[in-house]
């Protein structure tokens, strides 16, 4: 056991601080439009420089980073208050499901642009009638001469509006049983039969968006993992997403405890020992999410892929992240609760992390089946 | 960056896991607690292993391996909820050895790591300690008021040892009231005291781990066969997910555990703070997984005759020594507003 940071760790550490320190791309501007362009340039700002997808091999614009790395790419990008890539779902999701189930056509032709931000990637997953059982979905693929017609609704689909792919998943064989039916396309969203409607959500933003797809062409080229094969691909989707995402988000949970424990030192609100207390309860489980999330990728490293222990740290981050934005606006009182104040924002956003990604009945339910062992309900 | 074992770690746990199964299944534990009385053949056992001093320094009779290596054994003779001493000396081993002058430790270590002299620790208030663990067995008792720890010696006059019946029969407890004000050699200065104090709550916080580790795997293996309403219960979710809830809180415990270990070893600077997640995470781990077991064990795990209460009970013992976990959860905050400003981050890269 050792839990510093090697040499070479160290250095990769210092290089992408001073990086940072010269390249800070300030704070982001108002309104959704604005935000995301902004994060799309300091996408494009990190890839010039290799430190948008420091873990992908070079060949694909990647650093060939490890992956102790990439969490401390992770997390001097949180420490450093510097926006995450605005490619998220291509960097965090796509590419690493391209990279265990694509063809070497599909990896070197989607691959690069990811990083670079010159297409952006949403997830087409969710549907009205399939949400928690996703396999449920209806969105039809029906198999034409050189590929596919899809037609069907999609929903709760984040950035939408602006991807150029969607991973999709379809039902391609309707005689098969649920989970055996379906396939994994890559979807390009720039054609006549997409039409995306914006959602707007408690915070009154609208990250995401409902999809209506009209006999949409998805050639043959375009399937990830061969037909049929649909469900083991979006698994892999999943479990990087519970895993890959949990370790960002958990710096940025213990950057917004920093700073409210230091406006709560200043106000004095620490020497009630009951906020002293709730503080550091706070305190204690970012930090035991942190040495989890620590474990987890040593464990990574030993056995390739994110295992469904993931779903652990993605479900503590989430309940935890909501316990800290609603302890902050109860400390700093009503201001907080005015519209312009970052912390309501970040108390309504926290909502849906216990929703996004699986939600947590649903990961309560994967680590009692898959890591426990535990009965399955039939 | 490497959060995991050696291979000679490793098979220390295996060994331990294999030793205990077989010298202190849940049967011997009963005996002990329904006689009172610790089984000797496997404190010498346990003795002749070197396990008593396993973190002791080579140079005071020790095998002068770290607190890591301590904490995998504790972790295990907590999952066994063995009846013994090996706890509470072991602790306050951890206690003289940072501490304690030289003299001092090359006086009171060696017996504590042949079990030939054995130690043990507790908070006082007033000069009295409540409940002292295996204090009537010991040679030296070590008592810590406001800030001072002071060393006593079993049979000396110094001190009253009266033993006491707790919830938890697996360990022998009394109260230790200081006879004559004053008396005692003092031992430590306030920061290598409260480095040794932090070593000894993690050594609580292995046991604590390991406690809930059990709980959980007793209580699936129960919901793995138990039927109602024609299906295992383990199929209803709010079966199910206690259980899920279990696991993820001894995951912490451990994560927060294994780092303390580490840093006692390895890092000071993170000493505290690792000693203060350990004891907050394994407090509340033991006492919650052990209550659930007990519940998710229904009618069963009420009585005397099914095994999980021992857990419960020693769950809840283990979590009022040395600080209960608000007070650590307060500390955690007030280490936080120190850190918060901090340019060039300890050793520890977490
Ligand atoms: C901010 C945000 C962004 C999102 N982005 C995307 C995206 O980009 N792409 C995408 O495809 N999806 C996205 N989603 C959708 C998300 O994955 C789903 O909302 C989620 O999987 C839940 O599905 P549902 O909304 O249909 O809820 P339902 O499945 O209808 O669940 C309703 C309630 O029932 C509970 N429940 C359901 N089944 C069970 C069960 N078996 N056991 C116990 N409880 C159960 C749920 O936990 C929940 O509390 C996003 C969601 C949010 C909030």
């Amino acid at each position: 056991m050792d839990l510093t940071f090697s040499p070479s760790e160290l250095a990769f550490r210092d290089e992408l601080r001073g990086w940072l320190a010269a390249h800070h791309p300030g704070p982001e501007p108002e309104g959704e439009a604005e935000s995301l362009e902004h994060r799309i340039d300091w996408q494009r700002e990190l890839a010039a420089a290799g430190w948008a997808a420091v873990y992908w091999p070079e060949e694909y614009g990647g650093r060939g980073a490890t992956l102790v790395e990439s969490a401390i790419f992770n997390e001097e990008l949180a420490r450093a208050r510097a926006p995450y890539p605005a490619n998220v779902l291509g960097l965090v999701l796509g590419g690493p499901t391209l990279m265990v189930h694509g063809s070497q056509e599909q990896r070197d032709r989607y691959l690069p642009p990811i990083v670079t931000a010159e297409e952006i990637w949403c997830q087409g997953f969710s549907e009205p009638d399939a949400g928690s059982d996703l396999a449920a979905l209806k969105t039809r693929a029906v198999k034409v001469d050189g590929g596919w017609r899809v037609t069907g609704q999609k929903v709760w689909t984040s950035f939408a509006h602006r991807a150029k792919w969607c991973m999709l998943v379809a039902r391609s064989d309707p005689e098969a049983k649920k989970h055996r039916g379906l396939t994994y396309f890559l979807m390009d969203m720039e054609q006549d039969g997409v039409l995306v409607r914006p959602l707007r959500q408690i915070t009154g933003a609208a990250e995401f968006n409902e999809l209506f797809l009209e006999d949409v062409w998805i050639p043959d080229e375009n399937v990830v993992g061969g037909v049929g094969n649909g469900w083991a691909v979006a698994l892999t989707t999943l479990m990087n997403e519970r895993a890959g995402l949990a370790f960002g988000l958990q710096v940025a949970l213990k950057v917004l405890l920093d700073e409210l424990t230091e406006i709560a030192a200043e106000r004095g609100l620490l020497e009630d020992e009951s906020v002293a207390e709730r503080l550091g309860d706070l305190h204690v489980r970012a930090e035991i999410l942190r040495l989890t999330a620590y474990r987890g990728l040593t464990a990574q490293m030993k056995y390739g892929q994110p295992g469904p222990e993931g779903s652990l740290t993605k479900w503590m981050w989430s309940e935890t992240n909501q316990h800290a934005t609603e302890l902050a606006v109860e400390l700093l009182g009503p201001e907080a609760l005015a519209t312009d104040s970052p912390w309501a924002f970040a108390l309504l956003r926290a909502r849906g992390n216990t929703i996004e990604g699986g939600t947590t009945e649903i990961l309560r339910n994967i680590v009692a089946e898959r890591v426990l062992g535990l009965p399955r309900m039939r | 960056m490497n959060f995991d074992f050696t291979d000679d770690q490793r098979e220390i746990r295996r060994t331990a896991r294999e030793l205990l199964t077989a010298r202190s299944p849940m049967e011997r534990v009963r005996e002990a607690a329904e006689e009172g009385a610790y089984d000797p053949s496997l404190w010498q056992e346990l003795v002749e292993l070197g396990w008593p001093g396993i973190a002791i320094p080579e140079a005071h009779g020790g095998q002068g391996l770290g607190v890591l290596e301590l904490v995998i054994l504790l972790e295990e003779l907590g999952y066994a909820a063995a009846a013994s001493p090996l706890l509470s000396n072991a602790a306050a081993g951890l206690l003289i050895d940072a501490a304690g002058s030289e003299e001092q430790r090359a006086r009171l270590l060696p017996g504590i790591a042949d079990g030939s002299a054995t130690a043990t620790l507790a908070f006082a208030r007033e000069d009295v300690a409540d409940l002292v663990p295996d204090a009537e067995a010991a040679a030296h008792v070590v008592l810590v008021e406001d800030g001072v720890a002071t060393l006593h010696a079993v049979g000396d006059g110094e001190i009253a040892i009266e033993p006491r019946e707790t919830i938890d029969p697996t360990r022998r407890y009394a109260r230790v009231r200081v006879t004559r004000p004053g008396s005692g050699e003092s031992l430590g200065a306030p920061a290598t005291l409260a480095a040794g104090l932090d070593r000894a709550e993690i050594a609580l916080a292995a046991e604590l781990t390991g406690l809930a580790q059990r709980a959980l795997d007793m209580t699936l293996a129960y919901v793995k066969e138990r039927r109602q309403f024609g299906v295992p219960v383990g199929v209803f979710q709010a079966v199910s997910h206690r259980c899920a809830q279990m696991l993820l809180d001894t995951e912490g415990a451990r994560s927060a555990t294994y780092f303390a270990a580490w840093a006692a070893d390895a890092d000071p600077d993170s000493l505290a703070r690792g000693a203060s997640l350990a004891k907050t995470a394994a407090s509340d781990a033991g006492v919650h997984a052990t209550a659930a077991a007990i519940q998710l064990h229904g009618g069963i795990g009420f009585t005397w005759e099914a095994d999980v209460h021992w857990l419960y009970k020693r769950a809840h013992l283990d979590a009022a020594q040395l600080g209960p976990a608000r007070e650590h959860r307060r500390r955690v905050a007030r280490l936080a507003v120190a850190g918060a400003g901090r340019s060039s981050p300890a050793q520890a890269a977490i």
